[in-house]
């Protein structure tokens, strides 16, 4: 039976299964410790298209045909597609879509997107709305560039603390019946701001938020952390990976040795010069369809917390002097 | 000739290390500490303490942002001297125009040639 | 959950955990990109005296050198990694401000050349010279009543 537990949460009855998953990256990810994980690694950032929105499009494109493929099924039989991405007005995600036959609902959650579609999904197949639903989310380095920060050729010095947009689209097919990962619960987040105002410090405006989700989570389901093979956040990168952990011992769960993060996951850090870590909505969202889901599946991790966070700025409203506020989304999944 | 070219890599040098404390203590923006340059050039050529640094550095006072103020300020003078009032208004831009127009110019072409690459 | 920090605890708290920029290594990059730019700048000035020109001319053709070389640099996509390398010392000569003309000239091409190229020219370089511009006018009123 479907449960509503504690303040946030979630619990499915009849759990969806992740029946597939794909993910395509970028040449700079393809060079990181995952890089052998992913489906594919397109050899240039252009990926063959004339502007960084289209780039990113066909990166949508391609993923999604990709995971139709792997989950052996077709466009028809799917019900919805729940996709986002970093650009405004999520372009790249409703122009993928575009001349698709499937019902297609558009999200915004920035990074946590990929969590914020999954929940959803699960939710829309828990109400027997759907018997097939593709989740699927998508940034690109070049595109997110222009539009939050400078020109690409502008030069300019980032500091310590700023992460790396990543490069990349992961998606995942939900099943109402099959095989596969199941999805237990969702947390959907609230919006939580400290005040913050440096956008060139996303993690640490991020992990109060991620903090916050995650403690709802196990005090709404009276779990533990040690009950996860893993909790893994989103896009917190080396600075907010630190505080949340942090954040979470002074709330009094101790994740030291089960937390991780997908911006961390992504980079060899010591060879690239990605700064504090990924971001952006593919970080999370490819590191768990290359990286986490084949896991699950092979049952090396057996119930995992993954908990994509999100900084719901724009350049506007950070220039008019506002602070960053953000979201962190949580999915238990068991494989 | 040797001293000419040490005084221009020292001003230089010691004008960006400036800039360069601002970015890393402070928070402001690339963008930001131009614009200060600028502006503070013309402040410093108006009350001339800028001239004394001309005088010294060379090219290491000029080619800096603030140079570029210094130089729109001495051309308002000079031509608030010729033109009276009129001046304030011509001598700023006629004197950079030089470097604008080359910005503006050269930029257009390789935009039309080059674009962006990716970063690897 | 309840907020454990308040904004300000926050804001001191994350300036403890998170790392500073590598002050001393960043100067001495800075110094020593500036500084070079400076000397091919002072380099450029005694060719150009020595050919007779005036003090003014000699300077405007060093500046409009210099910028020719910043925008084959960027277009190269070089000028970017002096920059990376550099920082303040590559955006603080008259190169980086023709950096900041080129670079957001290339970048905004996709969406066109009057409201991508033409427009997004001035993206970064406008405010300088909107400032600049703007106190020199500034200097020439007040210059033209006390004189």
């Amino acid at each position: 039976m479907n449960t509503r537990m504690g303040k946030q949460t979630v619990l499915f009855g009849k759990m969806p299964y992740m029946a597939a998953a794909a993910a395509i990256v970028g040449p700079y990810e393809g060079d990181g410790p995952l890089g052998n994980s992913f489906d594919k690694i397109i050899p240039n950032d252009d990926n063959g298209e004339k502007s960084w929105e289209k780039a990113e499009t066909k990166l949508m494109k391609d993923t999604y045909q990709l995971l139709l493929q792997k989950g052996s099924t077709t466009e028809n039989d799917i019900d919805y597609v729940i996709a986002g991405d970093l650009l405004n007005q999520n372009i790249a995600s409703s122009y993928a879509f575009r001349g698709c036959e499937m019902s297609y609902l558009g999200i915004y959650g920035a990074c946590s997107t990929f969590g914020e579609s999954i929940g959803i999904a699960s939710m829309i197949m828990a109400g027997d709305f759907a018997k097939q639903i593709i989740c699927i989310a998508s940034s690109h380095f070049c595109s997110a560039e222009r539009q939050y920060r400078y020109p690409l050729e502008f030069a300019a010095q980032r500091t310590p603390t700023a992460q790396w947009t990543v490069t990349g689209c992961g998606g995942v097919l939900l099943q109402k019946e099959g095989t596969g990962p199941m999805v237990e619960s969702f947390t959907a987040g609230r919006i939580i701001d400290q005040g913050l105002k440096d956008a060139n410090n996303m993690g640490a405006a991020m992990a109060p938020a991620a903090a916050d989700t995650i403690a709802t989570h196990l005090m709404d389901t009276g779990r533990k952390p040690n009950d996860y093979d893993m909790i893994v956040t989103g896009d917190l990168g080396a600075v907010g990976t630190d505080i949340c952990r942090d954040l979470l011992s002074q709330y009094g769960f101790d994740v030291y040795g089960i937390h991780n993060d997908c911006g961390l996951l992504m980079y060899d850090r010591n060879k690239q010069d990605a700064h504090a870590g990924g971001s952006g909505c593919g970080c999370s969202a490819s590191v768990f369809s290359a990286y986490l889901y084949p896991k699950l599946q092979s049952r090396e991790l057996t119930r995992i917390l993954f908990v994509p966070t999100g900084a719901l700025l724009s350049p506007t409203i950070i220039q008019q002097g506002e602070s960053i506020a953000c979201i962190a989304h949580a999915v238990g999944i068991a494989g | 000739m040797g001293d000419k070219l040490l005084n221009a890599f020292v001003t230089g040098g010691v004008l960006c290390v400036i800039a360069q404390i601002l970015v890393d203590k402070t928070k402001l923006t690339s963008a930001r500490i131009m614009v200060m340059y600028v502006t503070l050039g013309v402040l410093l050529g108006g009350i001339g303490i800028y001239q004394k640094l001309v005088d010294f550095g060379g090219a290491g006072a000029t080619v800096p942002l603030m140079g570029f103020g210094y130089n729109l300020a001495k051309g308002v003078m000079k031509e608030v001297d010729q033109n009276g009032l009129l001046g304030a208004f011509t001598g700023g831009i006629k004197s950079a125009a030089g470097g604008i127009t080359a910005a503006i110019f050269f930029g257009y072409i390789a935009s039309l040639i080059a674009k962006s690459k990716g970063r690897r | 959950m309840q907020k454990l920090y308040n904004s300000k605890e926050y804001q001191k708290y994350v300036d403890k955990k998170s790392p500073n920029s590598k002050l001393g290594l960043n100067m001495l990059k800075a110094f020593l990109t500036g500084g070079t730019i400076c000397v091919i700048g002072q380099l450029l000035t005694n060719y150009f005296n020595s050919r007779d020109l005036d003090q003014i001319d000699a300077a405007t053709l060093t500046s409009m050198c210099l910028i020719l070389f910043s925008v084959i640099l960027t277009a190269l996509d070089l000028y970017f990694y002096i920059g990376k390398f550099g920082g303040a010392g590559a955006s603080i000569p008259i190169t980086g401000f023709a950096n900041s003309i080129v670079s957001p000239a290339m970048e905004f091409k996709t969406e066109g050349y009057v409201m991508g190229v033409g427009a997004k020219m001035f993206l970064i370089a406008g405010p300088v010279l909107v400032y600049g511009i703007s106190s020199s006018v500034l200097l020439g009123l007040i210059y033209y009543i006390v004189k």
